[in-house]
């Protein structure tokens, strides 16, 4: 049986969840449903990010009794894309909350959440 | 139909593309680079046991000043847009009256909210220890005040406080990355004070502080935006 590295399994779900994200993006005219598509691909990108941080072997970069200072090199993952992660956690929470309440107002002012009845914005 | 056609060509074009990538990925086995330099130095020289609140805080400083900017921005535009407009009746009569509680979750609500508060308040006092930090520990409170917005549904957060409490730790934040260009080497640069020791709670020079003002920050901003939300 093939056998893959950890990351490697990350990686593959992380474009899988990308994928699915925008699949849900483009078939569904519902705007809530393309908000999730769109958390779906966050979190996918998450992934990759995470995965390729990751090193062989490697534990979490905070210094304790296992993680002494002399080999850190090859003892704990990346921490520069972990840091990257939490930024873009974040940003995507801003961004998911802007388009929500978008969606709040679209149907305020159309009583409908369906994309086909933001006609005018068609091109 | 060719919408379809179109749908299905963009998505086995980006299937091709990460097949590619994926396949050609192999995992590494050290660290090099810069992350090399973070690994091998960064504990000597900010002082905290958490490499990863030592990149966002002081090496990345600059980018997650940008980030807690972008949460505010997106914070504002959202209660802008989700604002009552004139003529959509005054806040009483458009305040809706909602059931109250049942007791099990009002009891529920006095004991966990103070625990949950002081779990936040202790993620992020030790982000620089421990995984954690200013950011989740916000997220934590926030989650507390979420559950105080659903447990009392008739009563809100009081938005002036929210509103100081954020402002401040903003204004706050910038002037100890001030205080980094006079005193060290550079804008937000952590070794304004002595480290101290490794590893104990008052160590890393100014992470813990500025950890405390990104909690209180993004906690009081998510509790507004939540707040906005069910208004």
């Amino acid at each position: 049986m093939l056998t893959l590295p950890l990351s490697s399994i990350v990686l593959i779900t992380g474009f899988l969840l990308i994928l699915i994200g925008l699949w849900a993006m483009f078939v569904h005219k519902d705007i809530i449903r393309m908000i999730i598509g769109f958390s779906i691909i966050d979190t996918g990108i998450h992934m990759v990010m995470v995965a390729l941080g990751y090193i062989t072997g490697g534990t979490a970069p905070i210094f304790d009794d296992v993680v002494n200072v002399a080999d850190t090199s090859v003892k704990i993952v990346d921490p520069v894309p972990s840091a990257l992660v939490l930024t873009a956690i974040v940003i995507g929470l801003g961004v998911t909350a802007i388009m929500l309440s978008y969606a709040v107002r679209i149907y305020q002012a159309k009583n409908s959440l369906s994309i086909d009845d933001c006609a005018e914005q068609k091109w | 139909m060719l919408k379809r056609l179109f749908m299905l060509a963009a998505l086995l074009m980006m299937a091709v593309l990460f097949y590619d990538i994926a396949g050609n990925f192999s995992e590494r086995t050290e660290l090099t680079g810069i992350s090399g330099h973070y690994a091998s130095q960064g504990a000597e020289e900010l002082g905290a046991a958490n490499l990863v609140a030592s990149v966002v805080i002081t090496y990345r400083g600059l980018d997650t000043l940008g980030e807690v900017t972008v949460l505010f921005i997106s914070a504002a535009g959202a209660s802008l847009l989700l604002r009552r407009r004139r003529g959509e009746g005054t806040d009483k009569e458009a305040r809706r009256q909602y059931a109250e509680s049942s007791e099990i979750v009002l009891t529920t609500l006095s004991i966990l909210f103070p625990i949950i508060l002081l779990f936040g308040v202790y993620i992020f006092i030790n982000g620089h220890l421990t995984p954690g930090g200013g950011f989740q520990g916000g997220a934590v409170i926030a989650s507390a005040l979420l559950f105080f917005i659903l447990a009392r549904p008739n009563e809100s957060l009081s938005h002036a406080l929210l509103m100081k409490v954020e402002s401040l730790s903003g204004f706050t934040y910038v002037m100890l990355g001030l205080l980094g260009v006079v005193l060290a080497g550079g804008f937000l640069d952590n070794r304004v004070i002595p480290l101290g020791d490794f590893g104990s709670l008052f160590s890393a020079g100014l992470i813990p502080f500025i950890n405390v003002l990104i909690g209180l920050k993004v906690g009081s901003e998510l509790g507004s935006l939540l707040q906005k939300f069910k208004e």
